[in-house]
């Protein structure tokens, strides 16, 4: 259900933008466009009365007045770019500036030829065709849908059979405006005996109240191996909704990173769709919320074919009166012979007024199969405290490092070291004692 | 040293130590013998400031110091160290690095200079050697996978760096094989000054063949019942625990005859 009044608030948006949108010049893209948000104009928000939307209320979209962002000049500096690049070890950065691409911030290091590695609203206008299948795919979800007909840019990655990126790919999105709601579209294709990391970097610089909904899909070819990182930094009171799904075919492998950091609200959707045989695919996520946060992942991992392998690690560190949501689901088709599929959710609430909602979702339907799950939520180990404070180790040390350790089981699965190490930086700098913990790891 | 008069401690409302006095001096060797459950692992983390514990009663005093007030790292630090009955695997810590930061800990609060890496590798090279422990365990998390003597021979190690003031043994010789209960007691025994006391908790006599103990103490219910000297844990072994506890018992049922 949508009210009139934010129905007819986005479509007065839509009107007023539509022409300047990419891919305005391309009949089928201006079509698509349309579609969704008739699609989006239908079915409106989800409310927390949908299953899957249960834990997550969405209600601030329909109280906060979100404007869609516009081309304007960016006033993001060099050196603010720097203390989020990986400098010497991601020779490949993409930065877009409020949901558009920045140029002039960017840099493509050497890559091979066929290699397409650009912006999605570049890819647009210089060959639209190759991007018509991806965009007219996936656009059920109200946040799909209002994204296909709003997206502005993103990044776009081809890989033809046989191509190797050697280096990592990172993409910043750096948010800076008030009220804007960004839509960002990334596209991955790998074709056949692949192979590419991609680093998805948001990051807001304020603490204004924005929203950023982005789409990612992946396509993974025969024998094509994806390492997909997610960083997630937004401003302290942004919203951040995201949807990354994979389709892999013979052979390939997927893996996915989610890193959660920021945000007021954010909700990930993560899923992979195994369409042949003999496919791996790891799903690793951590969140660390704080304060009134509320992070939310569901995953669905889609063993629709034989031999495939899954597995699944998510970990949460939750203090404050944060929420977070973990939702894991496996389906295990009835073809599906063969499959290997794990998933562990681990959650340490380290006060009285965090919550956590975990919930595994194993839909099985093929009979020779190994399927495990497991969900935890604790607090910090008493007899481990007590150890370490026993060998003259303070209770606010003690109680950071395990902490630590908790969190770095997912950061270990890292195989990306310069972002490893960012994100050690980063859960140092949220505990307490951050910087003498680094001593007894 | 450490003056434990009349100690009532309680957990979930369950009283466990029940009145319990004990006087240590420096440069002694106490051994606690009693039953399973007579109290003797509460006493132990008691002492070393475990707070699931509730202090219903009695006063602790340490080298001068209210020691109940003490946080359990406050207490390391000033000399206090307990090798664990159940020492607790700990993922994520790497086991030298935890001692490295125990013993400078302890340093700084004595206002003694930090060692660095090299002078800590230097030492713990040495002490590695007493316990002979396999080097690898160093590297490794905190007893995480390590066998149960292995366990053992880890809390040694610690007490062997950290040399305390007073150190509080565990059932250490539990789970040991012949050739570890001799390095557990080598260990204790090199640990020996008249500057420290050491407490073993154990159940069996053979540990005490190696570190003869200055005084012997049996524990039921929470209470000290009898003390004596090293002949005691000879007869206990003889004789059981039920011979304590009978004889014990009896001025209490004579008076109430
Ligand atoms: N957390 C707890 N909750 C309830 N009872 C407890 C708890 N911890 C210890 N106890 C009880 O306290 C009593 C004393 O336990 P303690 O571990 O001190 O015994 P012990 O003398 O060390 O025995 P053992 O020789 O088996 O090591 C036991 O009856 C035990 O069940
Ligand atoms: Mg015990």
């Amino acid at each position: 259900m949508i009210g009139a009044q934010v129905r007819d608030r986005y479509l007065s948006d839509f009107k007023r933008v539509e022409a300047t949108l990419p891919g305005r010049a391309v009949s089928w893209m201006q079509n698509t466009r349309r579609q969704a948000f008739e699609k989006f104009a239908a079915s409106g928000f989800p409310t927390t009365r949908d299953e899957d939307w249960k834990y997550t209320s969405v209600a601030f979209l329909g109280e906060q007045e979100f404007v869609p962002s516009v081309a304007k000049v960016c006033e993001i500096t060099q050196a603010q770019i720097s203390t989020w690049a990986f400098a010497g070890s991601a020779n490949h950065l993409l930065v877009f500036v409020d949901g558009y691409y920045a140029p002039g911030l960017s840099k493509i290091g050497a890559i091979e030829k066929q290699v397409l590695l650009t912006s999605t609203a570049d890819l647009l206008v210089k060959q639209p065709e190759l991007l018509a299948p991806l965009l007219q795919r996936n656009i059920d979800s109200a946040f799909a849908a209002l994204n296909t007909a709003f997206m502005t840019d993103g990044m776009c990655l081809y890989l033809p059979a046989g191509s190797i990126v050697e280096d990592a790919i990172h993409v910043l999105y750096i948010a800076t405006s008030p009220s804007k709601i960004y839509h960002h579209r990334n596209i991955i294709v790998a074709e056949d005996n692949t192979q590419a990391t991609v680093i998805e970097h948001y990051v807001g610089i304020n603490d204004a109240v924005y929203f950023n909904n982005a789409i990612t899909s992946v396509d993974v070819g025969n024998n094509a191996t994806i390492e997909h990182y997610k960083l997630q930094q937004e401003g302290v009171n942004a919203f951040h909704i995201a949807n990354i799904s994979a389709i892999q075919n013979r052979d390939s492998r997927f893996n996915s990173h989610s890193l959660a950091f920021g945000s007021r609200l954010a909700r990930n959707d993560i899923s992979t769709r195994f369409q042949d045989s003999g496919g791996e695919c790891e799903m690793n996520g951590l969140y660390v919320v704080g304060g009134c946060q509320h992070i939310d992942h569901h995953t669905c991992i889609d063993h629709a074919k034989p031999r495939c392998t899954s597995r699944e690690y998510y970990r949460g560190v939750l203090s404050g009166a944060s929420r977070a949501v973990f939702n894991g689901k496996v389906i295990v088709q009835q073809d599906a012979q063969k499959t290997d599929a794990q998933q562990a959710n681990h959650n340490l609430l380290l006060s009285k007024d965090a919550e956590i909602d975990t919930k595994p979702e194993l839909q099985i339907y093929a009979d020779d199969v190994k399927c495990a799950h497991g969900a935890t939520i604790g607090q910090l180990d008493d007899d481990m405290m007590f150890y370490l404070r026993s060998r003259g180790i303070s209770n606010d040390m003690a109680h950071g490092l395990l902490t630590y350790a908790f969190a770095h089981d997912i950061v270990d699965r890292i195989k990306f070291e310069p972002l490893r190490l960012r994100i050690e930086q980063i859960l140092m700098a949220q505990l307490p004692q951050g910087e003498k913990i680094k001593e007894l790891l | 040293m450490l003056s434990i008069k009349n100690l009532h401690a309680s957990i979930e409302g369950k009283e466990i130590l029940r009145g319990l006095s004990l006087e240590v001096k420096a440069g002694e060797v106490h051994a606690i013998m009693g039953p399973n459950g007579s109290g003797k692992s509460t006493l132990a983390q008691v002492l070393a400031g475990r707070e699931s514990y509730e202090i219903t009663g009695g006063e602790v005093n340490y080298r001068g110091h209210n020691l109940l007030e003490m946080a359990p790292e406050e207490r390391a630090r000033e000399g206090v160290f307990l090798a664990f009955q159940y020492p607790v695997e700990i993922p994520g810590v790497n086991n030298v690095y935890l001692l490295k930061a125990a013993l400078n800990a302890i340093r700084k609060h004595k206002g003694q200079v930090e060692l660095d890496a090299m002078e800590f590798l230097t030492l713990i090279k040495e002490k590695i050697k007493v316990v002979k422990m396999n080097e690898d365990l160093l590297y490794r998390a905190v007893n995480q996978g390590f066998s149960g003597g292995e366990k053992k021979r880890n809390e040694i190690l610690q007490m062997a760096v950290l040399e305390p003031a007073l150190a509080i043994l565990d059932e250490t010789d539990s789970g040991l094989d012949i050739d570890a209960l001799q390095i557990v007691a080598g260990g204790v025994n090199s640990l020996r000054s008249k500057e420290r006391a050491i407490i073993v908790v154990t159940h069996y006599q053979r540990l005490l063949d190696y570190i003869v103990p200055d005084f012997v103490h049996v524990l039921s219910k929470g209470r000290i019942v009898k003390s004596g000297g090293p002949e005691l844990a000879l007869e206990l072994e003889q004789k059981g625990y039920g011979w304590v506890e009978t004889e014990t018992r009896k001025p209490a049922e004579a008076l109430a005859k």
